[in-house]
């Protein structure tokens, strides 16, 4: 049966992990190395690792830092900020990416969802999706350049052409809940994916480990995503499948080698 | 013991080379069919459509190579995700939807891979996360020491049906259930990437390398 998974994200900023609030007032959380060290360490199910800012810059992606991170990490790694073009991607599988997470570049370019797929296969596109709500609370607005400029696009219609142009996951990440705690925003978590076929990781607002267990049980979310709650609370990913498991879905269970076989 | 991990232009190609630097053996990429001779045993990596692997597979020299020294010369062979769906006879991955002819694949293992959805599967494809791997008594030393229902890290779309139930190693349940593991005498494959699934598939790694004749 396949576990739901845990992800903690990892946002990156030019030399440490940073975190805001509704993607502002970025805090210092630490240098990257030993975050993703003890992420493997304790066998977190998958890392999303983004550099915030790659988008603002004219030079090519960090691909020695991304090789620098990925050296002790042998769990899937999904990397994303700034990616433009498809010979980036392969670089960022050879420095030790798993998968590739887009989210301006499917705005400014489309065809590169599709280009990578074609490539690398679908399992390899995580199309990441930032929205906020409508003002006036009916539906959600796509944002593209890390959550500053509005696209236009609605959130259901948006992610069916992603599907479409071959992504294999999308990440649904709610603005307005980021960093606040208060828990993922269910209603666009479960339209989304009642929108899509492909699996959905709902990321935004997670405070305590019960917003998991409800994105999962009442949106539908194949896999959670937080990083706030795990920086700055005593909360862990190990904790929250232990309470998920508690809640009846299933998670995944660390190897225990089986000596007598 | 020398592993060579086949670098055909695709694949996440550091991932796999660390994980068999963690199990402190020296892999070797290699880059040129020309040089597929120098090592022990080879790893077949791969991330990507089949279509297009296939054909780098064969533009590449490699096909020719690998059938020389895997097929001819007896040397083993673990296809990892996509590395191992390339071992089938054909797949309908990168095929238009009404076309007849499958995409031939090196043809090591006979079968053929299938869309998960075609195959009968009504879940969320790709079929992306861990999930428990069941493997069948008879397996030999792949799975020495990995109790039944240990979960390893997938990421597909596409299955391999081999022609023969006997090279099935392992299996997984995914709404239907999905080969997990195949073996034809020597040559291996994995639907789940081993170099991504942790302890689990460090063990299944080390398997492969010190025993992989079991």
């Amino acid at each position: 049966m396949l576990k739901v998974r845990v992800i903690p994200t990892l946002l990156w900023k030019q030399f440490g992990l940073v975190k805001g609030v509704g993607f502002d007032s970025w805090r210092r959380v630490g240098p990257v190395l030993p975050a993703v060290k003890v992420y493997n360490q304790r066998e977190v199910d998958e890392l999303i690792l983004v550099d915030i800012v790659a988008h603002q810059s004219a030079d090519d992606l960090d691909f020695e830092s991304i090789d620098e991170f990925g050296q002790d990490c042998f769990v899937p790694l999904t990397v994303g900020g700034g990616i433009t073009r498809i010979e980036q991607v392969q670089k960022l599988l050879r420095a030790g990416a798993d998968k590739v997470c887009v989210n301006t570049a499917t705005y400014t370019c489309p065809e590169l969802v599709g280009e990578i797929a074609k490539r690398h296969g679908s399992q390899c596109v995580v199309a990441s999706i930032d929205v906020r709500q409508n003002p006036s609370g009916a539906g959600w607005q796509c944002f593209s350049h890390a959550g500053t400029q509005p696209t236009g696009r609605e959130v259901c219609t948006w992610a069916r052409e992603l599907e479409g142009r071959g992504a294999g996951e999308i990440l649904i990440t709610s603005i307005e809940r980021d960093g606040t705690f208060q828990g993922y925003d269910l209603a666009l978590v479960e339209a989304v994916a009642h929108a899509v076929k492909i699996p959905i990781i709902a990321s935004g607002g997670a405070g305590n480990y019960q917003h998991m267990v409800d994105a999962v049980k009442q949106a539908g979310a194949s896999a959670v995503a937080a990083a706030s709650m795990f920086h700055f609370t005593e909360q862990t990913p190990a904790g929250a499948k232990a309470a998920m498991q508690a809640a009846g879905i299933a998670v995944r269970r660390s190897f225990v080698e089986n000596v007598s076989k | 013991m020398r592993v060579g991990v086949i670098d055909y232009g695709v694949g996440n190609l550091g991932s796999v080379m660390r994980a068999l630097e963690e199990l402190r053996v020296t892999p070797v990429l290699i880059t040129r069919a020309i040089d597929i001779h120098t090592v022990d045993s080879l790893i077949l990596p791969g991330v990507g459509n089949f279509a297009d692997c296939a054909q780098l597979l064969d533009e590449g020299g490699w096909a020719q190579a690998l059938r020389d020294e895997v097929q001819t010369a007896g040397k083993p062979l673990l296809g990892v995700c996509l590395g191992m769906q390339l071992l089938a006879s054909s797949s309908m991955e990168g095929v238009a939807d009404n076309a007849i002819e499958a995409t031939p694949g090196l043809g090591f293992i006979p079968g053929r891979v299938e869309n998960l959805r075609t195959l009968g599967c009504s879940l969320r494809i790709p079929h992306v996360g861990w999930n428990g791997v069941a493997s069948h008594t008879a397996s030999g030393g792949l799975f020495d020491g990995i109790p039944d229902g240990t979960d390893f890290y997938f990421v597909h779309s596409y299955a391999f049906v081999p022609d023969d139930p006997a090279h099935v190693l392992a299996t997984t349940e995914y709404g239907i259930t999905v080969t997990a593991a195949v073996r034809c005498g020597h040559i291996w494959g994995t639907q789940f990437h081993p170099e991504k699934s942790s302890r689990a598939g460090f063990r299944l790694l080390r398997n492969f390398i010190e025993n992989p004749t079991c």
